[in-house]
């Protein structure tokens, strides 16, 4: 079975984010940027599935600027076989809205016939939330999102979800989109050896056109803003005191 | 939270660095942030780095930045290495880094780049694995900046070395399990001539750690001296050519003296960073004190000489890396780096406050830490001598 993983280039989540001066979405010239955090947890779980032998080839696919290619670079130096970049724009402030990455996905995945997609939950940069259950309906295959546990068994996946009352287990049939949970696994690092050897790793680069997706934006950003700074706290003698104030407020 | 990527813009620069450095560079910082800083409060106490912290590290393969495929290494060139200590030097924890370096740039390479095919593929390997810790031992009690001036004696008897005198302030020198020693073997030949260097074993019979000492910073570093009595070393312990032990210390130091230099400015833009982040929090006066001119300009200038500093780092480890001779560079970047991020120390401890002087703070270790690197490696009046020969 062939695993196809999706990863997104984004803002690396140690940067202390700035919105820029015309509120038109946040600084990225001269930040740092990285795999998303869920997309590295995907592409774990795609490399521990090939060491299970569950697995035979471990796909990496970014959809994005030139510059994602880095971010394929590390999927390849964690352990994937072999990487595609779709370049979809050039300006890194652009970003790809989930349908437009979905199509893209599902054109790939119809040359590329994978058994299982292994996505993040969501982008930390947006948190649309949204990519793995777009492409699962184009394909109409199942999906399984906000996985923390996933076993392959012949042709079903159990997945078992992170859902608000608490953890639900769910059969899948194959070949399903799976979007994946913080708690699943812990990426590994990637090795020097390991990074040497990604350099030797096939890396296709193709574009948004070559698949005839149109990624023009359908969304309108209005206002991109800081969140509200905290305002400063108040020391309470006692709990009577905590429970007066919070009446005050209006909190209780 | 790391303040705005201040690190992040030369040293991820395409001009200096690729994809491989930079993916380094990634790698280091997150064992940096998930292996060493929640867990080094500890190791300062302890006055020493794990091994069990060395030996991940040598799994991720950061041992074998240098050394060539066949010998289990990755075969880059000087601006890994540059990555390799500027991220270790951020990490606050200077104990950690300088064990870490000095074991993959200061120790080792002297095997690496001396040694005899045997030498090599016995210790080589196991230095890249973490399996073997190495430590350099050169200084004495009566001998640091004058190099020649050792009196550590290696006599032949028979086909052995016999080995009879005192090491100081030894990185490593505790815990290491196998040290390259400098001895003097021929004290009528003329002094650049009359130096050689050994392989020494921990468990050699009449080597032992005469003390471990107790330093003003790099406390999770463990430092010794150490007493040679009559050690008997056989001939193969010999590194490099009998005599030829004070050129190959010379020529090691230029690679020694740029890690420095790089550990230090990773030390000095983790101040900057972490002095801002306090800044803006801290008010004073009904503003924070980020507000305050005399204050900022003094720390914009403090960061335009960093940035300065470690751009030429970059540069020259660059011009290394292609071959060109940049002796006279290196050696102004240890005097320059040395003396910056003591000033630079001094004036974050001064913006903390109070804090700035309590142990509690990160920036008063950071303090500490940072004295030595104007001293260790060649101290900076050593180092500027090294700047006038050549002007
Ligand atoms: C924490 C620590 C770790 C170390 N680790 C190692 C190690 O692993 N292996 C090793 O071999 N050594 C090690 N050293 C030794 C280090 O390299 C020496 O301390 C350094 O070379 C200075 O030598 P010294 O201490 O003998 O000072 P000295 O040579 O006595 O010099 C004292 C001072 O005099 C000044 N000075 C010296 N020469 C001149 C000159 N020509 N012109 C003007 N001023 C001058 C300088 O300010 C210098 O700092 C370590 C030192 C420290 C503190
Ligand atoms: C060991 C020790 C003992 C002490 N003992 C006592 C004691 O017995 N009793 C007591 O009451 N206090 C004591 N203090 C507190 C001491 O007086 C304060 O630390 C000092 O006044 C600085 O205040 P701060 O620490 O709040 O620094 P902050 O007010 O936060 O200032 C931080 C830094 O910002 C800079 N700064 C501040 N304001 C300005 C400005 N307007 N323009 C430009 N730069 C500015 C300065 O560099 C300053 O160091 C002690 C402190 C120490 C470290």
């Amino acid at each position: 079975m062939k695993v196809l993983v999706p990863v997104k280039r984004v803002i690396d989540y140690n940067v202390k984010v700035r919105v820029k001066a015309d509120g038109s979405g946040v600084d990225l010239a001269n930040v740092k940027m990285s795999m998303n955090p869920f997309d590295e947890i995907a592409v774990e779980e795609a490399i521990r599935l090939k060491e299970k032998g569950a697995a035979e080839e471990v796909v990496a696919v970014s959809i994005g600027v030139k510059q994602a290619q880095e971010t394929l670079r590390t999927a390849l130096a964690m352990g994937a076989d072999r990487a595609i970049l779709v370049v979809a724009a050039d300006d890194v402030h652009q970003d790809i809205e989930p349908l437009a990455v979905a199509k893209i996905l599902k054109a790939v995945i119809d040359e590329e016939q994978p058994g299982l997609v292994i996505a993040g939950k969501q982008a930390i940069d947006n948190d649309m939330n949204a990519t793995g259950q777009m492409l699962s309906a184009l394909l109409g295959w199942s999906q399984a999102t906000f996985a923390s546990e996933l076993d392959i068994d012949g042709d079903h996946a159990k997945v078992t979800r992170e859902v608000d009352g608490g953890l639900q287990t769910i059969k899948v049939k194959m070949p399903c989109v799976v979007t994946v949970d913080l708690r699943l696994n812990e990426p590994r690092y990637a090795s020097l050896p390991n990074i040497m050897k990604a350099k030797k790793k096939p890396l296709d680069e193709k574009t948004a056109e070559d698949y005839g997706v149109d990624v023009s934006p359908r969304l309108e950003v209005v206002k991109t803003a800081e969140p509200a700074e905290r305002a400063a706290g108040i020391k309470v003698a006692d709990v009577d005191e905590l429970i007066a104030k919070l009446k005050e407020a209006g909190a209780i | 939270m790391t303040a705005f990527s201040s690190f992040d813009n030369a040293g991820r620069s395409p001009l200096f660095f690729d994809d491989t450095l930079r993916m380094l560079r990634d790698q280091v910082r997150r064992f940096v942030e998930t292996e060493i800083k929640p867990h080094a409060d500890a190791w300062e106490e302890e006055g020493r780095t794990p091994r069990a912290l060395l030996r991940k590290m040598g799994e991720l393969g950061f041992f074998g930045i240098r050394y060539p495929e066949e010998l289990g290494g990755a075969a880059l060139d000087q601006r890994a290495t540059v990555v390799w200590a500027e991220e270790l030097g951020r990490s606050t924890y200077s104990g950690v880094a300088i064990t870490a370096l000095v074991h993959t740039d200061m120790a080792s390479v002297h095997i690496f780049n001396a040694g005899n095919e045997a030498q090599k593929v016995e210790w080589i390997p196991r230095c890249i694995s973490g399996e073997a810790i190495s430590a350099v031992a050169v200084t004495e009690p009566g001998a640091g900046s004058d190099v020649k001036g050792i009196s550590t004696r290696a006599r032949r008897e028979g086909g052995d070395w016999v080995l009879n005198g005192a090491k100081m302030f030894i990185t490593n020198g505790v815990h290491a399990d196998v040290y390259c020693v400098a001895a003097k073997t021929d004290p009528e030949a003329r002094p650049s001539q009359s130096v050689t260097m050994f392989l020494v074993e921990k468990d050699t019979p009449g080597f032992t750690v005469s003390r471990a000492l107790d330093k003003h910073g790099w406390r999770s570093s463990d430092t010794a001296e150490l007493s040679f009595s009559d050690v008997r070393v056989p001939d193969a312990n010999v590194l490099g050519s009998a005599g030829g032990g004070f050129y190959e210390i010379m020529k090691n130091f230029q690679n020694e003296r740029l890690v420095i230099g790089a550990m230090a400015m990773g030390e000095a833009q983790a101040a900057l960073d972490l002095t801002l982040d306090y800044l803006r929090e801290r008010r004073a006066f009904g503003a924070p004190l980020w507000d305050k001119q005399a204050i900022r300009q003094r720390l914009a200038m403090l960061s335009a000489r960093v940035e300065a500093c470690r751009q030429m780092i970059y540069a020259t480890a660059a011009r290394a890396a292609a071959g060109e001779d940049v002796v006279r560079e290196v050696s102004m970047i240890k005097a320059l780096a040395g003396e910056l991020v003591n000033e630079v120390m001094y004036d974050c401890v001064q913006f903390h406050g109070g804090m700035g002087f309590m142990r509690e703070s990160t920036i008063e270790r950071m303090s500490r830490d940072a004295r030595v690197q104007s001293i260790g490696g060649g101290a900076t009046e050593v180092m500027l001598e090294e700047v006038a020969k050549r002007m």
